[in-house]
């Protein structure tokens, strides 16, 4: 078992020593300047006394994740299969895509709000757009990638288009489209928060994790600014393991990036 | 069976763009049954060669007959051996070497009878369900060899199939591969950089020269049939060897 002892034992002692650090530096500073760094202990217990509000405020964000996140894999995957038919539709659309990477959610969320409203809608929408790049850069690039070899093997046979796109081009693909959703899973939660942090709340929803955090920071509610950004990462976590599971049916009997089993 | 030529080809020549000529003047023809193989040093084409029987690419002049069509027309029952095995690493062994009945719209039933029977012929009746990356490279060519039956080919087109196996593997293969050719009674192209491979393959031996290819020397191979392991050891056949190796040297660059 020593391998199954440095998977779980390792994290848990870095974790442990981060603890230990973090408390070392609370104690150490004087007394005036400790709310600057909120004990664990502390932020614990601001969980605990905000817990309903962080809650409510987690569903709201994981809402408006999702929903920005699962629209940018319908979108990519409609849009990578378009962008992988010809090298001329690739260079007349990805400066376009990549502008829309390059403009900051900040600049983008009031423009949203005035089109679609404040709230839940926005912030799918921001979280579309920056997890949707990723997706569609690593899915073209894998419908594109596909062995020259077996390429020749499916003229050879004559597949017939639907043939070589089903049966070879999007199952050699699916490894670059998880790559993609991975990216994506990691930022579209930051993408949602930082959408709640610039286009608000909906009416009477109470606002997400970002509003949240606007909030405590105004009240100078520092433990529970920290009890927010450790909820934030916990929800990146969540997705995180969903798309890995997700990503281990698919490929595990098959793919080399995991371990060979009965060789 | 037919006197036609399984494969003719006259003055054919091919050259990529505005490149040098690959292909110059190329004749050459096969009869039903027959094994040739195509040696010569890197650069000559062979590869080429066998590319545009497959219809895979277009000759730049000339004229290539399969079974008296134009290449890869669709009623030529022609199959292709690639350099590695190309299988496809998400489909099983067995669901691999259904894949050309699978593109031809047959049926499951005929499928998995035709699959199981490769299978069993090229000694992996017992890994059907293991994926290609659970296997040896000699294993994933037998499976890439199975593939290429699946459809009874009466040409099949091997480009050095077994250039990346070691050498037991290879002999081992070699014996194996006549078998199947004794078994299936197809036409074989095979392209190798080996002679003793050549030489224990083939009825003949054509020699290219490189830059551009063009046919060099034509050796026929009398050795009797069944060929084994055995075979290896005659006078007759070693004699073959030499001969070609010299044949061989005396077009490949020096170095």
């Amino acid at each position: 078992m020593p391998r199954l002892n440095r998977r779980l034992l390792l994290p848990v002692a870095t974790g442990l020593l981060f603890l230990g650090v973090w408390q070392g530096v609370h104690l150490y500073l004087s007394d005036d300047l400790r709310f600057l760094l909120p004990s664990p202990g502390m932020v614990w217990s601001a969980w605990g006394e905000h817990g309903d509000l962080l809650r409510r405020a987690t569903a709201n964000t994981a809402q408006g994740a999702l929903l920005g996140f699962s629209l940018a894999v319908a979108v990519s995957a409609g849009l990578s299969l378009l962008l992988s038919l010809s090298a001329s539709i690739r260079s007349s659309l990805y400066p376009y895509l990549m502008a829309l990477q390059m403009t900051p959610l900040p600049i983008l969320a009031p423009i949203c709000v005035i089109w679609v409203g404040a709230g839940l809608r926005s912030v799918a929408l921001l979280t579309f757009v920056i997890a949707f790049f990723p997706l569609v850069v690593n899915t073209t690039q894998g419908l594109i990638a596909t062995d020259r070899n077996l390429v020749e093997l499916f003229q050879l046979y004559r597949a017939r288009r639907w043939q070589q796109l089903f049966l070879l081009r999007i199952p050699a693909a699916l490894p670059y489209f998880f790559t993609g959703l991975r990216i994506a899973a990691t930022i579209s939660p930051i993408g949602a928060v930082v959408a709640e942090m610039n286009a608000g709340s909906s009416a009477g929803d109470g606002g997400g994790l970002g509003f949240q955090a606007v909030i405590f920071a105004s009240q100078a509610k520092y433990a529970a600014l920290f009890a927010t950004a450790a909820t934030t990462c916990l929800l990146g976590f969540a997705l995180n393991a969903a798309v890995l599971a997700l990503s281990w049916t698919a490929l595990h009997a098959w793919h080399d990036s995991y371990e060979r089993t009965d060789r | 069976m037919s006197l036609c030529p399984v494969v003719e080809l006259q003055a054919v020549a091919k050259r990529f763009g505005d490149g040098p000529p690959v292909l110059e003047d190329i004749s050459l023809r096969a009869h039903p049954g027959e094994m040739v193989s195509l040696l010569g040093p890197s650069g000559c084409g062979k590869s080429t060669l066998l590319r545009l029987i497959a219809g895979l690419t277009p000759p730049t002049a000339g004229s290539l007959r399969v079974e008296g069509r134009p290449p890869g027309d669709p009623a030529a029952s022609v199959a292709f051996v690639f350099q590695e095995a190309t299988l496809l690493p998400w489909l099983s062994v067995r669901a691999n070497v259904e894949v050309p009945l699978r593109l031809g719209g047959a049926a499951a039933a005929d499928r998995a009878a035709t699959s199981s029977r490769l299978l069993e012929l090229v000694g992996l009746g017992h890994r059907g369900d293991a994926y290609p990356r659970q296997l040896s490279g000699g294993q994933r060519m037998r499976v890439s060899l199975a593939r290429a039956l699946s459809l009874s080919p009466r040409l099949l087109l091997l480009d050095e199939p077994f250039g990346a196996l070691d050498e037991m593997t290879r002999e081992r293969l070699n014996e194996e591969l006549l078998a199947l050719q004794g078994a299936g009674s197809w036409t074989g192209f095979f392209v190798t950089h080996s002679v003793a491979e050549a030489v224990f393959l083939s009825h003949r031996i054509l020699i290219l020269s490189a830059h551009p290819g063009r046919l060099h020397a034509e050796v026929p191979v009398p050795l009797p049939h069944p060929r084994t392991a055995e075979t290896r050891l005659q006078p007759d056949y070693l004699r073959l060897v030499a001969q070609v190796s010299r044949q061989l040297r005396a077009v490949s660059p020096a170095g």
